[in-house]
């Protein structure tokens, strides 16, 4: 313990960026446990994973090399591209989620509002329910016939569709419930942003003049351009791999579940209902190149307008 | 030495005890099976044959171990693989192709008095000449009805007089759109309805030969054709997606649907329901072209890598016996498989004319069934309910349907 914190207390009189080279090893004694984990966890299955989408596997184990078959039948499935659209459109929807994070955020932010800890718990709920619990409540919810959404709706003379069966909204109430999930952790990481903002930098712009919402534009939305970064990122890997809602809120004999399956859905019953282990490494192969293109241009398209203080 | 040798002498079922003892003191501790089910309505009854094998085999203590229906295959084939899944545990005809020819089941002791059981189950978990399972139970469908809902719409009970037509006609006098109530549900569920009427109309889902399709047969689409004019054409039953978000047993319980077609494993949860006490009962299915039920029966089975072999063979045979099989019978939970064993169950609930399952018997058909039967049975749950809710021809989708089900029948 003393040598480590006499290590500390003279790399703390250092001026930073010129460490020792003695203390190289210390950082990576620390970062070993992770680094180890990372690599076992989520390196190592990636690599095998690559590795299955060109065998062919039987129903209990054992796989054959068929080199790029599985990627062969991939383009000729039009269930492929069917699921990736609608994982596209789900994860847009989703993505509507952030702007009314960072209000929310910005709302829980007032200063001297009433019972502010009472609102972000309510909000951060969802975050901490398991999806299985807020897939039967929703299910509840968007039930077509004794819905509580349908009965609301009723009050006002509409006649509200089968929310989860009814393959033209479907996606939409998945994203409201994907939306309503997010939410609260959003905000949270928002909050976070929002309160390293000094505030020296609204009083000049009032001195200058400047109302809320122009301070809003001016001030937080520029300086909050980090987390929503961090957030948009986030959420797009999130809701690409959209399954659970799916396939805790649609029945298998639900009419509209062939037409409204996302790209997961489709790995889980190749994987697991018809038994074509390898074609399921393949799309989930397809799916990590999505992300990965995805988060690569997120990452360039950052440099426009995110600012670093 | 000398324990052995006086056993030696004993019969066939005593020996096989010995063998479980020996080995397990050997090992000189107890030994724990694990028994895999789905049903938690059969779970008491599971315990307490499990209860009354330990009384039996003081060493083996066995653990029954409930996976919901819905998770259950994809956690036991990936326990399969990964050679951890239960020693014994539950199979069914439409996945027991898959199991047994890929060598993951033992097979059963060639001693077992098979003719104890009906032959078409016990021909169900036979693979290429050895036997993997003994029958568990059985089950047929019902018709159950609302009694309640009858009386207030004055409609005649259903009995062994009734055919399509005559359930169409009550249904259209139960159906009362105001009250949002409706004669029957219909929905596209194979083994409780449309495989029944399929029979009945004199079709078939696949050729004896597991080879062909039956759904581009006229007859077959006859049967599939009576359920989706129940719905779009008549008007009697709710829509596919109304069943979707709301079961058809809780619509039935809810006294939403006045009638239902349901398999005999319903009766146990029935009878459990408060509300529904001298509500319901129970009739034989109405006639097509003629009289059809489809049977099917589940069987115990044991994982060729059980870490106790000798022991989980022995619970396997046990679970096969007539004292399993009657108290099986005596919880009402299912129709147990063991000859002379069924009228128990009937006699245990006796508000309902459970007769009538017994009675199917005789002019039963066997789930159909190939080698690799989900991967045409999933085709069958894709593409069913687009005919069912009216946005796709019927003939059009059978006719893809058979052609999707040959493709999946030519690989096997």
């Amino acid at each position: 313990m003393t040598t480590t914190e006499t290590r500390v207390a003279r790399a703390a009189t250092r001026a930073p960026g010129r460490r020792p080279r003695g203390d190289w090893p210390w950082a990576y004694l620390m970062i070993a446990p992770t680094g180890l984990g990372l690599a076992v966890f989520y390196l190592w299955p990636v690599v095998q994973t690559v590795y299955f989408s060109f065998t062919e596997w039987g129903a209990f184990g054992g796989h054959t090399w068929v080199g790029l078959a599985n990627y062969q039948t991939l383009i000729h499935d039009p269930a492929v591209g069917h699921a990736l659209r609608n994982t596209f459109v789900y994860s847009g929807l989703v993505l509507l989620g952030v702007p009314l994070s960072i209000v929310l955020a910005v709302l829980l932010n007032t200063p001297k509002l009433r019972g502010v800890s009472v609102y972000r718990t309510l909000y951060f709920l969802p975050v901490v329910t398991m999806p299985a619990a807020v897939a039967m409540l929703w299910r509840w919810i968007y039930n077509g016939d004794y819905g509580l959404l349908n009965y609301g709706l009723s009050l006002f003379g509409v006649d509200g569709p089968y929310w989860v069966s009814d393959g033209r909204v479907v996606l939409y109430a998945m994203a409201v419930v994907g939306v309503w999930t997010l939410i609260g952790y959003n905000a949270v990481i928002f909050l976070a942003g929002l309160q390293c903002i000094p505030q020296h930098y609204y009083e000049a712009a009032a001195i200058d003049g400047a109302g809320r919402v122009r301070q809003f534009f001016s001030i937080t939305l520029p300086l909050l351009s980090p987390s929503i970064f961090f957030v948009t990122v986030l959420t797009v890997i999130g809701s690409l791999q959209m399954f659970d809602l799916i396939y805790m809120m649609m029945d298998r004999n639900n009419p509209a579940l062939t037409d409204n399956r996302t790209i997961v859905y489709l790995f889980y019953e190749a994987a697991f209902v018809n038994n074509q282990r390898g074609y399921a490494a393949c799309i989930a192969v397809v799916l990590l190149a999505v992300i990965l293109s995805l988060t690569v241009v997120q990452f360039r398209l950052q440099k426009k307008w995110v600012h670093y203080e | 030495m000398l324990r052995r040798r006086v056993l030696a002498g004993l019969a066939t079922a005593a020996l096989l005890a010995m063998a479980g003892c020996s080995s397990a003191s050997d090992k000189g501790g107890d030994v724990t099976l694990t028994y895999g089910v789905w049903d938690k309505n059969q779970v008491p009854a599971m315990e307490k044959i499990a209860g009354e094998f330990t009384k039996a085999h003081p060493t083996v203590t066995v653990k029954v171990e409930l996976t919901p229906s819905k998770e259950y295959w994809t956690k036991l084939q990936t326990s399969v693989t990964g050679g951890s899944a239960p020693d014994v545990f539950w199979m069914n005809a439409p996945r027991f192709g898959l199991y047994a020819s890929s060598g993951v089941l033992a097979p059963m002791d060639k001693k077992a008095d098979l003719s104890k059981y009906p032959k078409s189950l016990v021909d169900t978990y036979n693979w290429q000449g050895k036997q993997y399972a003994l029958p568990k139970d059985y089950d047929t469908i019902g018709l159950w009805y609302n009694k309640a809902l009858f009386d207030a719409a004055g409609v005649k009970y259903p009995d062994d007089s009734w055919t399509w037509d005559t359930l169409t006609e009550a249904a259209k006098k139960l159906t009362d759109p105001a009250k949002g109530q409706f004669g029957i549900a219909a929905p596209a569920y194979s083994q409780e309805n449309y495989y029944n009427t399929i029979f009945q109309a004199g079709g078939s889902v696949v050729s004896a030969d597991k080879k062909k399709s039956g759904y581009d047969d006229a007859a077959t689409v006859k049967g599939l054709q009576f359920w989706v004019d129940l719905i779009n054409k008549q008007k009697v039953s709710p829509t596919v997606q109304q069943m979707s978000d709301t079961e058809p047993t809780q619509l039935f319980t809810s006294g939403k649907v006045a009638m239902m077609y349901g398999g005999s494993w319903e009766a146990v949860g029935f009878a459990k329901d408060d509300t529904l006490k001298g509500k319901i009962d129970v009739a034989v299915l109405p006639k097509g072209d003629q009289r059809a039920v489809v049977i099917h029966g589940l069987g115990n089975v044991v994982y060729a890598k059980s870490k106790h072999p000798k022991e989980a063979l022995e619970f396997a045979t046990f679970l096969g016996s007539e004292q399993a099989h009657k108290i099986q019978a005596e919880t009402g939970t299912v129709i147990p498989a063991f000859e002379g064993t069924q009228q128990t169950w009937v006699s245990s609930m006796p508000q309902y004319q459970l007769k009538i399952f017994l009675d199917e018997v005789a002019y039963a058909k066997p789930y159909p069934i190939s080698k690799n039967t989900a991967a045409w049975a999933d085709q069958e749950r894709k593409l069913l309910p687009t005919a069912w809710d009216g946005s796709r021809d019927l003939a059009g989708v059978s006719k893809e349907l058979a052609a999707g089900m040959n493709a999946a029948l030519a690989k096997e």
